[in-house]
């Protein structure tokens, strides 16, 4: 008998309102239905109304955790209409701030999975480590999230020389830190139990749904833009592709940390080869025409097109998030595994409603598990785990 | 003692974080305030599952068409009396989202709100000084 177990849209399990229909025979889940928009705030109307220089504060509010890669990628496609390239310096500092906005994400991201399947403390020592990094944006830019560093021709804020030695006090502690994660739930039998062959995504799947990020790298597909299409300091610094070819939550997570290793890499290169300079140039007028930027998000490519008549307003502004196809992908990645796994398996692409909900609206559900239920099972099946092992 | 339900609440507020529609950040510093550095836990600040279980409602972000009949929802399954407060500029009024066709307006046209910290995202810091004046106010 199939039965209909809602997820949302206000529950314990989400940051952000959106609604999942999961459809269950027993304990198996048949089927995914899922229901966004309830974020949605007309960004890409209200950028048609702001001048050149005002949108990148509105995009970078399109989402919180990725602040720095919207206007990123808008900065890059209003340079791509003007054609105008960014100052040296600029481009470092854009890319050291990226690199660093990467690690914060999948940190994030890592303390609430492991939250998902009951290991609190996972969640309280990843995010231990999180916060000397917030400390460390405050300090360059002024704000912990929203960081307001791009802007149209470069930087809108210089990294000072004297900050250098305190963003590499944090990397070793990092690096040092980012290794013992690495080895505990690499190590760990019952986290491996609860991730390895839960939720797999087969490659062919996975281009099939154009999935992006670490949920296609996870699943053996190559696929980043700071790789295939490198803008600003991407090519000009030495770091790997970081691709694993299982599909399961275990291989996302394997990809998250590895990667904050190479964007330690990243950010201690750019520091090294840091050029002297300005770091803005100036923009007198945007020509009419059309331009795109691409960037590599935390969870995938983001990707902004521009259409300017000349005027000191964009026409249309178009924004592509990458969990809008990361998301879809759940549907493949759920069916056949337990309701216990659901709520690892449906967080495990790193959802983002906020940079999502721009166009959606569909029914809302009946309840009949309640949030809490759900979160219970997840940890209850982590607990059986344990118990098998300490056997 | 003369209500007993305000006497708990002023004790240990528990809290129920709605998000309307917000940009994440606010939601990311509340959970924040429960991690090692902030862990308002130890003043038996708890945040629970169900509005049901809530003394205070945390909202974040501007209220639209999708998501108001829902917060409201979540409002009246609240049991009062219950604190509201708004955490970030959007819910002092609507930000820079004034402009759009989707968001219906401010907060206090449709919730009473007893505290609003502004700041996008407030720091936590300054979120924990809300929540204090909030409770200093009963």
């Amino acid at each position: 008998m199939k039965r209909i177990v809602p997820i949302g849209p206000y529950h314990p399990l989400q940051e952000e309102p959106e609604f999942f229909k999961l459809i269950v025979e027993g304990e198996k889940v048949v089927d995914l239905e899922i229901n966004i928009g309830y974020n949605h705030r007309g960004h890409e109307f209200i950028s048609q109304t702001l001048t050149w220089d005002q949108v990148p504060f509105l995009v970078e509010r399109i989402c919180g955790i990725c602040s720095d890669s919207h206007p990123y990628a808008y900065v890059l496609a209003v340079e791509d209409i003007a054609h105008i390239t960014a100052p040296p310096r600029a481009q470092y500092i854009r890319t050291i701030i990226g690199e660093l906005e990467r690690i914060h994400s999948h940190y994030l991201w890592l303390g609430l999975a492991g939250h998902f399947i009951g290991y609190n403390t996972v969640w309280m020592w990843v995010w231990r480590y999180r916060e000397p990094l917030l400390d460390l944006f405050e300090l360059i830019m002024g704000n912990r999230n929203h960081y307001a560093i791009n802007k149209i021709g470069g930087a809108r804020r210089d990294i000072l020389p004297e900050d250098y030695p305190k963003i590499r006090e944090y990397l070793d502690l990092l690096e040092k830190k980012n290794a013992m994660f690495t080895n505990a739930i690499l190590d760990d039998p019952v986290i491996r139990g609860r991730l390895e062959n839960v939720g797999v995504l087969t490659k062919e799947d996975a281009i099939a749904y154009a999935v992006t990020g670490p949920t296609a790298r996870g699943s053996g597909y190559a696929c980043d833009v700071r790789k295939d299409d490198p803008y600003d300091a991407y090519d000009k610094v030495d770091w790997d592709e970081i691709v694993f070819e299982e599909g399961d939550v275990l291989a996302k997570a394997k990809v998250r940390l590895i990667e904050c290793n190479e964007s330690i890499k990243i950010v201690r290169q750019c520091l090294k080869n840091m050029p002297e300079g300005p770091i803005e140039t100036r923009v007198d007028e945007i020509p009419s025409g059309e331009g795109i930027g691409r960037h590599e998000a935390p969870r995938g490519e983001v990707f902004h097109y521009v259409r300017s008549d000349g005027s000191n307003m964009p026409v249309r502004h178009k924004v592509r998030a990458p969990s809008y196809m990361n998301i879809a992908s759940n549907v493949i990645a759920v069916k056949g595994y337990s309701i216990a796994d659901a709520a690892l398996v449906l967080a495990a692409v790193d959802p983002c409603y906020c940079c999502t909900d721009r166009t959606f609206v569909y029914e809302n559900g009946k309840k009949k598990y309640s949030g809490q239920d759900l979160l219970k099972l997840s940890w209850e099946k982590t607990e059986k785990i344990k118990r098998r092992y300490k056997k | 003692m003369a209500n007993p339900r305000l006497w708990g609440l002023k004790k240990s507020p528990w809290v129920f974080h709605v998000a309307a529609a917000s940009c994440n950040n606010c939601d990311i510093e509340i959970l924040d305030l429960l991690t090692p550095r902030w862990d308002i836990e130890r003043f038996g600040i708890v945040l629970v599952g169900s509005p049901r279980h809530a003394d205070a409602l945390l909202v974040t972000g501007v209220l639209n068409r999708k998501n108001l009949p829902r917060v409201l929802r979540v409002y009246e399954q609240t049991p009062k009396p219950c604190l509201v407060i708004g955490i970030g500029t959007c819910t002092c009024h609507t930000h820079m989202f004034e402009s759009s066709y989707n968001v219906v307006g401010p907060y206090d046209k449709y919730l009473p709100i007893d505290v609003y910290i502004p700041g996008c995202p407030p720091k936590p810091e300054s979120m924990i000084m809300g929540v204090v004046k909030a409770l200093k106010r009963l």
